[in-house]
């Protein structure tokens, strides 16, 4: 078991235990099935040539792999949509639609439920920001822009609203 | 510009959702180098933000494991600059045994959203196991110098040990283990390179997935076996191995 193969099963233990989270993910940023398989195998990929920089003592290794896989999604979501459309969908998404998706999001697993309880608890002051930032990939001044509110005040909200989920995260 | 300069800490929520412009964020982690609070409030954060990917989680096709797998065998792994360690092992076996702690604790089984409620049993049965073996079970598993040597047994369940040398410790995780009817259990063995054998300690014979640390230092160990033994374990193992896994270095 110390062959090069070893080397290689690790890492398929690696991808099932987070291929599932990263494709959720790049899926829900991307709106694409095809786009969100291409950054899945990017990210993971890049996970088996960077591993070496995985630092434990700065958190899990399920934290290093979903922060990498966010920050893809993310520049793939930039480059794919025309800024014009990008616009279009800040004002359409401010209007309201965060809100309902965390409302209908009342079924389904374990997880999504805790995870969207405490995002619905967190009041719209500090889950728009948050939602609009993480899972449509705005950055904090295309925020600001739609909610027509001070990006200084946009980014303070991101911190204290991610301060409050994972307070509500960890309590349990 | 929209950075107020009295509060550089301030864009740090916004650089854990990737929601800065590439010049503030260029700035921001120039301001992180130096500051130490912001490195641990990133590292919170970045907890909390993984958990809204988690929510997410869906099935993969099975094609695309099958074309990242074979994609990998023709990459080569980059490595960080720093003094050769011999004893390291390609792949970041800090990122491996990582993994291997939150199977151990429950973790794994949690993602697994397809059996929930199921998972849920295991993950408290999985957290009592690890708190019934104290904080050394988690200090192991985080342990810089943690390696991961992986191996399916003959029955098909997949075993993992992690070894810490400078801990002089090893635990053990197993995933899918099969019940034992009758009344047996597993023992684990430290094996030394002469061949001698040292119980190591036993899983309950309920199977399915069961973490331990194992009993007794590491010392000249250089492999870890299982095999079925009746309740209450033996001094000397009375039945073959299901599996042996190598952790020489
Ligand atoms: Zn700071």
């Amino acid at each position: 078991m110390r062959s090069a193969d070893g080397d290689h099963e690790a890492f398929a233990g690696v991808y099932d235990a987070l291929v599932g989270p990263v494709m959720g993910l790049a899926c829900r940023i991307l709106r694409n099935t095809a786009l969100a398989e291409e950054v899945t195998q990017d990210v993971m990929i890049e996970v088996w040539r960077t591993a070496d920089r995985y630092r434990p003592e700065r958190g899990t290794a399920r934290t290093w792999v979903l922060t990498l896989a966010h920050r893809r999604a993310v520049d793939r979501v930039r480059n794919v949509q025309a800024s014009a459309e990008r616009d279009r969908r800040a004002a359409l998404l401010s209007a309201g639609r965060p809100v309902d998706e965390v409302a209908e999001a009342v079924e389904g697993r374990d997880e999504r439920r805790r995870v969207y309880r405490c995002l619905g608890r967190l009041g719209s002051m500090h889950r728009v920001p948050l939602v609009l930032a993480f899972y449509e990939g705005f950055t904090y001044v295309e925020v600001a822009q739609a909610l027509s509110t001070p990006p200084g005040t946009v980014k303070s909200r991101m911190r204290a609203g991610l301060r409050l989920l994972r307070a509500c995260l960890e309590d349990g | 510009m929209t950075t107020s300069p009295g509060d550089p800490h301030a864009a740090v929520g916004a650089y854990v959702l990737h929601a800065l412009p590439s010049a503030e964020e260029a700035a921001f982690e120039k301001h992180l180098a130096g500051c130490e609070a912001c490195r641990r409030e990133v590292d919170e954060l970045r907890r909390a933000a993984a958990r809204l990917a988690t929510a997410e989680s869906i099935d993969a096709p099975p094609e695309l494991r099958q074309r990242t797998l074979e994609r990998i065998r023709t990459v080569r792994q980059e490595h960080a600059p720093r003094p050769p360690r011999p004893h390291r092992r390609v792949m970041s076996m800090a990122l491996a045994a990582s993994l291997a702690a939150a199977a151990a604790l429950g973790g794994l089984a949690l993602w697994q959203h397809s059996e929930a409620d199921d998972a849920r049993a295991r993950a408290v049965q999985a957290e009592q196991q690890a708190r019934g073996n104290g904080t050394a079970f988690a200090d192991l598993l985080t342990a810089p110098d943690a390696t991961l040597h992986a191996g399916k047994l003959s029955d098909g369940a997949t075993a993992a040990v992690v070894v810490s040398q400078s801990q002089n410790r090893a635990a053990f995780t197993a995933r899918d283990l099969p019940a034992l009817t009758g009344n047996r259990v597993y023992e684990l063995w430290y094996a030394a390179e002469a061949g001698g054998l040292r119980p190591a300690g036993l899983l309950p014979g309920s199977g399915r997935d069961s973490a331990r640390l194992l009993e007794g230092p590491l010392g000249d160990a250089v492999a870890v076996g299982i095999t079925v033994e009746p309740a209450g374990g033996s001094a000397q193992p009375t039945s073959d191995p299901l599996g042996i896994i190598s952790i020489g270095t």
